[in-house]
């Protein structure tokens, strides 16, 4: 990540060299700077609540019960994580509502999620195979409805706004398919530093 | 049948999930209430968790759109995704879809009004947006939740599934439009 971000910004900053546009950057940085905080800022509200409601499913058992459910499936996916983690009810749940498109119920499911995965991290600060894959799978999850499109098609007059949710699921398959593969594919060429130790 | 069946369910699952948690853990004994409050703290220390990474990856991002990056690799590309069935209206689509959110959605009604929303390239960049997720967002607000600075293989496994959704984009399309 470290020499990603580094190229980003070299390159970046070259290309502006290049093309002239020098002096647009000084105010693109501090723009996106304000940015990244406003949209952090933004999840507090959504966040808390879900939070808030997660916690009453988990103490309500509704959590551990999902993850049960979904436990056949999960546990091929992820199996270094205890079967009892409630870790499998947060991701059963993030994967359920990013399925129905609900974007803003997904996000605080799955950062629950990575923290009861962190939580037998044996190397923090360092992603474990699970959460390389946990993270995978939600940059390319699933669409049964992808509300957003559809209200953009609707708003340009399209004759059926919704027609193309056949494709959007197959093409939304193929790439958690391949989110799956690639993750555990790749995961030996990425080796975690040994446990306790601080890492490079 | 199928399609309003699904569009009803994405807008009852909300309101039924907010009545219905507490609801059904009120039936458990457990003290609704107070569990919801302390459970919506930790909303606001994960977002402000979340920010020193965004603001990592927002600001390099931003710089490369202002930078003409952008621009210059799709004069590069142009070519090649010509020759894949990707029109040079939707190119803009595959660059900026990892980046950003709001970006994409805004390409999405460039093309929608440029080449209409029943036309090839508006269904083709409709599908795009639909199957594949803001990556770089994602990315740094999962791991950024939790502190997580080595994304290990994370990341280019999550490229590869935007380059799949895109090509599997390409063929749905082709296969149920015709």
């Amino acid at each position: 990540m470290s020499v990603l971000w580094v190229l980003l910004l070299v390159a970046s900053v070259v290309t502006a060299a290049v093309t002239g546009r020098m002096p647009a950057l000084p105010g693109a940085i501090a723009e996106s700077a304000g940015r990244a905080v406003t949209l952090s800022l933004g999840l507090v509200g959504v966040l808390s609540l879900w939070m808030g409601l997660m916690k009453v499913a988990e103490e309500a058992g509704l959590v551990r019960a999902l993850g049960r459910f979904a436990r056949p499936v999960l546990r091929r996916l992820f199996p270094s994580v205890p079967p009892e983690s409630p870790a499998m009810g947060a991701i059963t749940l993030n994967v359920a509502a990013n399925m129905l498109g609900l974007g803003n119920a997904a996000t605080p499911f799955g950062i629950k999620a990575m923290e009861e995965l962190e939580r037998v991290n044996p190397t923090p600060g360092t992603a474990t195979d699970a959460q390389a894959l946990f993270c995978a799978l939600n940059t390319a999850s699933v669409q049964l409805v992808p509300a957003s499109v559809i209200a953009l098609r609707a708003a340009a007059g399209a004759r059926q706004p919704a027609d193309i949710l056949a494709a959007t699921l197959l093409a939304s398959t193929c790439a958690t398919v391949a989110a799956v593969t690639a993750a555990w594919a790749l995961r030996r060429l990425f080796p975690p530093p040994p446990p306790g130790g601080a890492g490079a | 049948m199928l399609k309003g069946a699904l569009e009803a369910l994405s807008t009852w699952a909300i309101p039924l999930l907010v009545a219905g948690i507490p609801a059904w853990a009120l039936t458990r004994k457990v003290k609704v209430y107070p569990v919801f409050v302390e459970g919506a703290k930790e909303g606001f220390q994960v977002a402000v968790r979340v920010i020193p990474p965004l603001v990592a990856v927002v600001v390099a991002l931003g710089m490369l759109r202002a930078s003409g990056a952008l621009e210059g690799l799709a004069a590069l590309l142009a070519p090649v995704t010509d020759a894949v069935g990707i029109p040079a209206s939707v190119l803009p689509m595959v660059l900026v879809r990892p980046l950003s959110g709001g970006a994409a959605l805004g390409v999405v009604a460039d093309v929608l009004r440029s080449d209409g929303p029943d036309s090839y390239a508006g269904r083709l960049v409709s599908v795009m947006a639909g199957s594949t997720e803001t990556t770089f967002y994602v990315l740094a607000v999962y791991f950024g939740a939790v502190g997580i600075t080595r994304y290990r293989q994370a990341l280019p496994a999550a490229l590869l599934a935007d380059l799949a959704g895109f090509a599997a984009s390409v063929v749905a399309v082709r296969l149920l439009f015709g």
